[in-house]
């Protein structure tokens, strides 16, 4: 009680302390500061400043000194495709309230709607980005926090077309709660330790919902990447948690739930796989757990390449998915155990509630189809389904190991 | 008018036989069970679509040649009557073909409605897998009846022919087709493929039940005329269209044949 009544007073004590300081700065078209830049050359470092609503027709705006920036009545700022818009160059700035439309496109420069530069402690909250290059760009930044913002762009090339949220040598961020639709990547992470990304919703973005690279120890939780061109790709990274994400709706040739590729240590859990052609797409990858997942109506649910040994997938359902796993190779190198398979045919005479029989998860038509894609065109067919049975009997073409012994006759919880 | 006359005779027959109530039963059970395991998901839709694909032109098939056989007697004496025979043939199919698919919707549609699977967003799924069922019953009645037409007088030949039509069209077909992928496949064989598949009606029903619940698969395959055939909405109106004109060519056949015919 004591703490809290001290931080209350220390707060209080701030406030008034901070408004009889500094009067916050007002831009506004009418009023005596008509411009932005005018403002941010005339503030102190710690002052505030308030922009009121209007289209201000701004560019290359830099912020080098830290100051809160705070929209009323949200206030437009279009670069009107001249550069970047807001450059953010010094530590502890925040950003908020703001709409910001725009910026330059370009194949030389990644031009973007708010350029954070070798920062600390920046926050950017509910702001909305328009039309830009790339939206957020975050270089060789520290501590940022990014969230319930807005973005939205209308590209229609990956050339032409930048990253939502990109990230590059980062430190430390969190990115929550952010809506972004139609740019080249989502979201873009590389050289990132320590991110926390949590409750963003990524769709219709024209290459992947989120996709990072050489990006240790981060978390993923709760996101939902929904009907992007090619899903989502992991690349190149050790010790991450992806808990708890939604993957959808991303269908075609080349498109995945998700796409894991020399991703090491890491922990896959909970994920919700639904609708994909191909749900996850494993590639010389170890050493990861992959529990409590739910893969439903995905054309495949697991593709696993044989480079990747030594993951363990565990309690996971399989409902309704064209193919369970697919693989290249007859040796297998990973333990399934304890899953459901909707497509699983055996019994529990003990009623211990895990079948009796093993399930072979790949089925001989998952490798007709690997060998001559047209045969898709056979799914369902009676023929298939008694070569099938066959195989089943006396495996001579599928994974003799790829099975699991504990299959649940129930869907786990 | 007389058509359906000669319908409701043919229905009171059916009845009487009690036949077609098993029939009706045994899609019954088998929804039945597969709900109660499977539940009321996409699962269970699967598994009941696989039975139809399977049982309904089989059943039609045999039973509309059985059918006309059983009832030589009754035919030979409506057409001593003053009766067009185009009148008799509609009355006799129809009063074949209609029970059979009632008495599949009954079966199929009953455990869905007490499962409560007729609220749900799947009623598209089930509205579909419906109306192929009924369409198939429709078209393999029909060459059920060319075949017993074309041999009325040796029965063991129309069912045998019956029988090994079933067989050549659910499974040896497709084993054909996958011979010959596996025999042309580095060519580009894709268009033949779908010309092929569309010759036969059972993987015409086949494929649009893959289209309902098997676009995520098709789509990851990596061709341009599969994706786009799968993928727009052509894909279904041409399977669709194909499987209508599927429907017309036997009943065609046989309402020559029953024309012409000196009984």
């Amino acid at each position: 009680m004591k703490v809290v009544i001290r931080i209350v007073f220390i707060l209080i004590w701030g406030g008034l302390l901070g408004s009889a300081d500094a009067q916050p700065l007002r831009v506004s078209q009418e009023g005596e500061i008509p411009t932005i830049a005018e403002a941010l050359e005339r503030a102190q470092p710690g002052d505030t400043l308030i922009i009121e609503g209007g289209t201000y027709r701004e560019y290359n705006l830099v912020v080098d000194k830290p100051l809160t920036i705070l929209g009323k009545d949200r206030p437009v700022i279009d670069g009107e495709r001249q550069g970047f818009i807001l450059v953010i160059k010094a530590d502890d700035v925040t950003v908020k309230g703001l709409e910001v439309r725009h910026a330059s496109t370009s194949f030389m420069e990644d031009y973007a709607g708010i350029l954070v530069e070798k920062t600390n402690n920046t926050l950017i909250e509910d702001v909305r980005l328009i039309d830009n290059f790339f939206g957020i760009y975050l270089a060789e930044t520290n501590k940022a926090v990014i969230r319930n913002n807005y973005l939205s762009a209308s590209g229609e090339r990956e050339t032409s077309s930048g990253n939502g949220i990109h990230l590059w040598y980062s430190k430390d961020t969190r990115i929550e709660g952010n809506y972004v639709k139609g740019h080249r990547d989502g979201l873009y992470f590389e050289f990132v330790d320590g991110a926390n990304i949590k409750d963003n919703l990524s769709e219709e973005n024209i290459r992947y919902g989120i996709h990072f690279m050489y990006s240790d120890n981060c978390r993923y939780v709760a996101n939902t990447f929904r009907d992007n061109g090619g899903g989502v790709a992991v690349m190149y990274t050790s010790n991450v948690e992806i808990i708890g994400n939604t993957f959808k709706d991303n269908w075609g040739s080349s498109a995945y739930g998700m796409l894991l590729k020399e991703i090491n240590r890491s922990r896959i859990e909970e994920n919700h796989f639904e609708n994909n052609s191909v749900g996850l797409y494993i590639e010389a990858t170890s050493r990861n757990m992959v529990t409590g997942n739910t893969f439903h109506q995905n054309g495949w649910a697991i593709k696993l390449m044989a480079n990747s040994t030594d993951n363990e997938f565990k309690a996971n359902n399989f409902i309704a998915n064209s193919f369970e796993v697919a693989t290249n190779s007859r040796r297998n190198f990973n333990t399934f155990s304890g899953n459901y398979w909707s497509r699983y045919e055996g019994y529990d005479l003990d009623r211990d509630g895990v079948g009796d029989v093993p399930h072979h998860p790949v089925r001989l038509f998952t490798i007709l189809v690997e060998k001559q894609p047209q045969s898709l065109l056979l799914l369902r067919s009676l023929l298939i389904d008694i070569l099938d049975a066959a195989e089943k009997v006396m495996p001579s073409l599928t994974p003799e190991t790829l099975i699991d012994d504990q299959p649940q006759m129930k869907p786990l919880p | 008018m007389k058509s359906l006359t000669i319908l409701n005779y043919q229905w009171k027959d059916l009845v009487r036989g009690k036949w077609i109530f098993g029939y009706a039963l045994i899609y019954l059970l088998i929804s039945d069970a597969l709900i109660r395991f499977g539940g009321s998901g996409p699962k269970a839709l699967l598994s009941i679509s696989n039975v139809m694909l399977l049982l309904v032109p089989l059943v039609s098939m045999i039973y509309g040649a059985l059918y006309l056989y059983q009832s030589k007697e009754f035919t030979e004496l409506l057409l001593a009557q003053p009766l067009n025979r185009k009148t008799l043939f509609w009355g006799l199919y129809g009063g074949l073909a209609i029970p059979l698919s009632s008495a599949y919707t009954l079966g199929v549609l009953i455990p869905m409605l007490y499962s409560g699977m007729l609220n749900g967003e799947q009623i598209v799924s089930i509205l579909m897998l419906l109306a192929l069922g009924i369409i198939l019953t429709l078209l393999f009645t029909g060459i059920g009846f060319w075949l017993g037409l074309s041999y009325f007088e040796d029965r063991i030949k129309g069912l045998g022919f019956a029988l090994v039509g079933w067989l050549f069209l659910a499974v040896l077909y497709d084993g054909l087709v996958l011979l010959i992928i596996f025999m042309l496949g580095d060519y580009p064989i894709e268009k033949p493929m779908l010309a092929l598949t569309m010759l036969n009606p059972i993987d015409l029903a086949r494929i649009i039940v893959l289209l309902e619940f098997d676009i995520s698969a098709l789509m990851g395959y990596t061709g341009a005329i599969f994706n786009r055939f799968f993928g727009s909405f052509w894909g279904i109106i041409t399977a669709g269209l194909s499987l209508m004109l599927w429907l017309v060519i036997p009943l065609w056949g046989s309402t020559r044949k029953f024309r012409e015919m000196d009984f």
